[in-house]
Order: structure tokens, then sequence, then C-alpha cells
């Protein structure tokens, strides 16, 4: 009888770590399948554009809680709820600006809805919103670059004349027409998603993208000669001489 | 239980269908309102509430957050806006005082599942399965929780199977319905009670939020038990019953104080003795099986 408490006791405790081990094994797996489907979740398609005052994906994802408060104030049938099946993360509110854009509402209500504040409640001015950046996606089919003037997303556009503008160039193919050419400038565009929704092709030849996708970035060490020039107010090495430019066809 | 009754025929029998199952219908009447407020505005234009589980806003001036929502996203390292910590608190409030579990039997939208999953396996008579410890609900919360620290994400929210189901029935349900079929299935058939009873760290937050709650089932009565383990046969979480029950010789008190307690009532509805009663967890009195009022055992005689 002394002995066998102990005995018993021994076993309880190989027991009991047996059905810890058990468990803390049996969740540790979930809770890596959890993890990693957090990391993939992460890659929102780009067709989906998120709702204003949205920030970066990662942030975004760590504090919307997917209540869809800012689906419900959306006065238009823009904003939905990612439901399980699509490719957006289950729950969280976005759009696709081809079917229907953002409305850019100057109270914009979506970001006073969110009870998080996933939703930038920092962002009170729609014009400074960053949902996505236009990108002219084809030159092949834009009608615009083929020298017809369409001109629908410049003028559908709500920041026009900012943030897309027609610029003027030589039609090449006919050699004596102009072509006016959509530019998108990224320091206005809000990535509303007007311009796609409205582009009169099959498929829109100007697309919303995710900021990421679509801006470039120059790098930080580079130096833009003529900009130092002006800054500095004077040649940045003096005493250099122009050569002369040799044109072809030995032009002079 | 007389091995071929269903659990709660003699509390039937003693005061009528209705009167057996009022917590049930009550339950389910909760469930159904709840669900119903939302559905409000999408449905009929009626903006009473607005937003689902996660969080909410009633009549546009009361915010409500699921303080465990909450608790990832604080974890997940983002900077919250007051609106939501003021809804998690008064959510929060709310449930340590009535019982934390009782978001479970009374709100949550698959309660009903599961328990028609738990009512068809007895019906079916399946029995076994897989078993998990009733503590891995603790471990999976403390997961979840991990998870939104380390990722930097409300990971949980990804498959969370409450919220999705009631976030799909109010915005458009997807393929959340196969969740549903999932939970339901297996319920019936790999575990059971395995869902909500051993599993779900929803509930397992929402039990911790009640381990001092206000609002407790009393085995008031519990001189009068029969032992006809009608309530032991319906409880979601039985272990709870016997030291209330039983525990009258080690002086333990009749008061069900287990933070597992779903408050969900349905040992007071099968009771035929009405052992059972709502009472506050400081209310230990106990009430004599000779008071005057108690209807005389006729399960016998039927």
């Amino acid at each position: 009888m002394t002995t066998q408490k102990p005995k018993r006791a021994a076993k309880s405790r190989r027991q009991f770590l047996a059905d810890t081990a058990r468990t803390a094994c049996g969740v540790g797996v979930a809770g890596l399948v959890l993890g990693l489907m957090a990391k993939q979740a992460r890659s929102l398609p780009p067709t989906a554009l998120r709702p204003p005052g949205a920030g970066t994906e990662d942030s975004f994802l760590g504090a919307c809680i997917r209540c869809g408060l800012c689906v419900r104030d959306c006065p238009y049938p823009t904003l939905s709820l990612a439901e399980l099946g699509d490719p957006v993360p289950v729950g969280t509110p976005y759009f696709v600006a081809r079917k229907a854009p953002c409305e850019m509402c100057d109270d914009i209500p979506c970001v006073a809805a969110c009870p998080t504040g996933a939703l930038d409640p920092a962002l009170t001015d729609i014009d400074k919103s960053r949902m996505g950046l236009a990108v002219l996606i084809d030159e092949e089919t834009c009608l615009n670059f083929l020298g017809l003037r369409c001109d629908v997303c410049y003028r559908v556009c709500p920041v026009i004349d900012k943030a897309i503008t027609l610029e003027r160039s030589h039609n090449v193919r006919t050699g004596h027409h102009a072509v006016f050419i959509p530019t998108v400038h990224s320091e206005h565009c809000t990535g509303c998603g007007k311009c796609e929704r409205s582009c009169v092709l099959e498929e829109a030849a100007i697309k919303v993208m995710p900021l990421a996708l679509a801006k470039g970035q120059i790098g930080g060490h580079y130096r833009l000669g003529w900009k130092e020039k002006e800054k500095a107010g004077h040649e940045l090495v003096p005493g250099l001489f122009d050569m002369p430019d040799r044109l072809p066809g030995g032009q002079p | 239980m007389n091995g071929l009754e269903k659990p709660g025929a003699a509390a039937v029998k003693e005061r009528g269908w209705i009167s057996a199952h009022k917590w049930l219908l009550a339950r389910r009447l909760v469930q159904a309102g709840v669900l119903g407020l939302f559905l409000l505005g999408p449905l009929a234009g009626v903006w009473i509430v607005k937003g689902n589980l996660a969080a909410s806003l009633t009549l546009d001036v009361l915010p409500l957050t699921d303080p465990y929502v909450f608790l990832q996203t604080l974890l997940a390292g983002q900077a919250v806006k007051t609106t939501a910590l003021l809804g998690a608190v008064i959510v929060l409030a709310f449930y340590v005082l009535v019982g934390g579990r009782t978001y479970c039997s009374w709100v949550c939208p698959i309660n009903p599942v599961t328990d028609l999953a738990h009512w068809l396996r007895a019906r079916l008579g399946l029995k076994g399965g897989v078993q998990f410890t009733r503590r891995a609900r603790y471990w999976l919360l403390a997961m979840t929780l991990a998870v939104a620290w380390i990722t930097g994400s409300v990971a949980w929210e990804l498959v969370n199977p409450v919220s999705m189901v009631f976030r799909g029935l109010v915005f458009g349900l997807g393929f959340a319905w196969t969740v549903i079929l999932a939970v339901f299935l297996f319920d019936l058939f790999v575990s059971n009670r395995g869902w909500c009873g051993h599993l779900c760290p929803v509930g397992a937050f929402y039990g911790l939020l009640g381990t001092a709650s206000l609002v407790r089932i009393s085995a008031k009565r519990r001189s009068a038990c029969d032992d006809c383990m009608d309530c032991f046969a319906v409880c979601p979480e039985p272990q709870v019953i016997n030291p209330a029950l039983k525990g009258a010789d080690k002086g333990v008190s009749p008061v069900i104080r287990f933070s597992a307690c779903t408050n969900c009532g349905r040992c007071i509805d099968v009771c035929a003795k009405d052992v059972f009663g709502f009472t506050t967890r400081f209310n230990s009195k106990e009430i004599d099986s000779d008071t005057p009022g108690e209807a005389p055992a006729l399960r016998d005689a039927a």
C-alpha cells in the first residue's frame, strides 16, 4: 500500500503530461494553420479596393473587426462585405471599381461609421483618400491612344484636370492630327474608380490598382541633376562645358 | 430518465409541455429576436440595430462591441477608436453581470445548430465518437490570441463560425452555410457536444468573463431530487451540476458557480421536482422539499 500510492501518482502525472502534450500539439497545429491562413489572407486581389482611409492591407486586417457598419452607412451600392468563398478575407469591406466605384461623399460616412478606426478618422477630406491609383494599363485599346476623342475617364474624374489630364501630342499614324493622352497624376488620384467604371471599352483600358502595385518608387539615393541645380541656384559642377549634340542624318 | 422516456417527460406530465419548455422557448425567442433586430434593417428598412455581433450601433447612439474580437485587434497592435472601446466595455459589463456564457445559450447563432445536433444524436441513439478535453477551448482561446499577436491580424475571424454565421445571415451568407453544416455534422457524428462544449474559444472567452457573474442557477430544492438524471441528460455542461446538486452533505452551496454553466435553464425545464431555479450567486438559501406549494410527484402514478 505504501508503494502503491507514489506509483499511482506517477502514473497520473504521466497521464497528465501526455494529455497536456496532446492538447498543446493539437492546438499548436491549429494555430499554425490559422497563422498561415492569416498570412495568405493579405494577398488581396488587385480588383478589390478598400474603403477610404483603410491604410495598408496589413494594418487594416489587424484593425477591422468585420462589423459591416461602413457598408451599412455607404449610401451607394459600392461597399460590400466579403462573404465566405469570395477572394477577399471574409467579413471585410471592399468594392470593385468596375462594378460600383466610390462616389466620394463629402462627409465620408463609411469612415465616420467605423467603430475601431480601421478606416482612419483623421481622413476628413475625401480628396485626400488613397484607395488605389488609376493606371492607363492598355494603350493598345484606349480610344484616345488610337486618336479618337473619347475622353470619358477624364470627364468623369472627380478631381478633373488634376488627377487626370489630357496631354496633347502628335498623331504619328496620320501624320497630321493630334492625340490626347489621358494621364494620371498620383499626387491627386484618390483611387475612387470612376474612370475604370466608365471606360467605354468591353474591358476597361484604365484600371484602379492598389497603390503598392501601381506606384513605382525612385531609389532614395537618386539625385535628379536638374532639380539639384534648381535647388542650389547654380551649376553643381562649375566649369563643365557642353559638347555639341550629334543629330541624326548629319543635320547641323 | 427511466431509460426509455425522453429527458423531461416527467416534467411535461407534471407541469404541461409549455411550462416544461419555458426556458427553452424563451431562449429561442431571444435568439430569434436578436437576429430579427439585425435583420429588420436590411429586410424591412427599419434601422434599429446596424452591424452584427462583432460591433453594432443601436438607435444611432448605443455602440456595442464584441470584447473578444476587440481584444484581438488590440493584440494585433492596432490603436483603436473610443467608440469600439466603449462598446466593448458595455458588453463586458453586461456579461460579467449576467454570466458570460449566457451569450452562448441566449445569443449565439451556433447554439440552435449544436442543440439540434445533440437532440438528433440522442434520437438516433448515436454513441461514442471523439472526446476532447473541455479544457481544449481555453487552449484554443490562448492560441487565437497568440496568432492575433504574432500575425498582427484578427486571424480567428477568418474561420470563426460564430461571427461568420451571424454576419452571413445579416449581410449575405456566401458559403458560410457550409460552416453551419460542418459544425452540425461534427457535433452529430464526430464529437458529442464537441463544438460548444469543448472547442469553441468564443465560449471559453465569455466563460472567463462570467467567472464571478451575479445571475446563476441554484439547485435550491436539491433535497427533492429523485436522481432521475434528466438534468444531466439535457445539460450542455453536465459536469457543473453535480457539486451543487449532490453537495449538501459536504456543505457545498446549491448555487452552480461554474463559469462553464451557460444559464440556459434547461435543467429548470426538465426537472419534475422543481429543483432548479435562477437566482444570484450570493443566494445559497435552500428551499425545503416539504414546502407547501410543491406539486406531488405524479410520475410514479403515470
